[in-house]
């Protein structure tokens, strides 16, 4: 078994599956620390490439999977310089992101997130990279973005406009509702509904299962019934840098920052 | 069809069994953050609570607002 900790993540592999762990307070906020812990990881999976066959993403936070974006260090990042510099800092961090997450989407191994609780924004985005998400019957799913006046930003909209219906993608988006791991599975989203606490369980025995198969052809056929929307990609970055610059957004997560609530998902 | 009365009850009861609280010390009008001692994560886990409960969707924003039993109860109740 190989395995490596790190300040935001950990990962292991065993039995040819890679299970990587979230473990950053209060409930994985994708900041600096946990980008560089996926590149990391995504590097390795690289490496180890003939040597495993499926990557499990769970959380060992108590209230999720990942709760998005780093806010707070997105926001302090913003003070203090210009307009210009702020969207350049923000357009460089997209850029890696989405490196980690294509890299993860298009990876030839079988991907599983196995989520619990808070999946919103970029922690919704990062499941939706994964082939299967096995979700415990308390999972809600969420892209909040709207209401700091911006889009999600880490691939969700593309991903999201691939696997499921219109009607789905515009509701999420444009309400912000959240909506439960029952209504997932309804809509396409999730593969699986499992009892509390039993997400990883399962995505383990689902990845054992994954692993009886030819490696040849499990790649052949992620590739053929998982294309990766490149292109629309490329212009959620385009977009995102746009809203961003606007006086709106900044003042949308300075109320998110000054929230009392540790962690204000319902404004 | 459950009436208003019903619904309220059914709401206390699983929010005493969510939370850990005595049952009688809820009643319809309390408010719930402050009852319960809760914020918005786990207002969140009571409405997936209420949803799978009642077989209901509910949005977000009409629960948005709402911080007593009752009220919620309304909501609830037309969506039933």
């Amino acid at each position: 078994m190989s395995k490596h900790s790190g300040k935001a993540a950990s990962w292991t592999l065993a039995d040819g599956v890679f299970e990587f762990e979230l473990h950053r307070e209060p409930c994985n906020e994708i900041g600096t620390a946990l980008l560089e812990d996926l590149e990391r990881f995504v590097e390795a999976t690289r490496t180890a490439e003939n040597d495993a066959d499926a990557i499990i993403i769970y959380s060992t936070m108590g209230p999720g999977f990942c709760a998005g974006a780093d806010l707070r260090e997105l926001y302090t990042g913003m003070q203090g310089v210009s307009i210009e510099e702020r969207v350049a800092g923000v357009r460089r961090f997209l850029e890696r992101i989405h490196a980690v997450m294509n890299a993860l989407d298009a990876s030839p191994l079988v991907t599983i997130a196995a989520v619990h609780g808070v999946t919103f924004g970029g922690g919704f985005e990062l499941a939706l990279t994964c082939d299967l998400i096995i979700a415990d019957k308390m999972a809600r799913f969420c892209f909040p973005e709207l209401r700091l006046g911006l889009i999600p930003g880490f691939g969700g909209v593309p991903r999201l406009r691939r696997d499921l219906g219109n009607a789905v993608v515009r509701d999420l988006l444009l309400t912000g509702r959240s909506i439960n791991a029952t209504k997932a599975l309804g809509v396409g989203l999730v593969s699986q509904v499992v009892a509390e606490g039993k997400a990883l369980d399962v995505a383990r025995s689902t990845a054992a299962q994954i692993r009886k198969f030819d490696r040849a052809t499990r790649v052949a056929a992620k590739q053929f019934a998982k294309p990766i929307p490149y292109a629309e990609l490329r212009q959620e970055i385009e977009v995102f840098c746009q809203l961003l610059a606007r006086p709106a957004v900044e003042e949308g997560l300075r109320k998110f920052v000054e929230s009392s609530d540790a962690l204000p998902y319902l404004p | 069809m459950r009436t208003i009365d019903q619904t309220t009850d059914e709401i206390l009861t699983l929010a005493a069994a969510h939370f850990k609280v005595p049952r009688e010390q809820l009643r319809p009008e309390d408010d719930f953050y402050k009852t319960l001692g809760i914020k918005s994560l786990q207002a969140l886990e009571l409405l997936t609570r209420l949803e799978d409960h009642f077989s209901v969707e509910l949005p977000d924003y009409e629960f948005q607002g709402v911080s007593d039993f009752r009220t919620l109860a309304e909501r609830i109740q037309a969506r039933l």
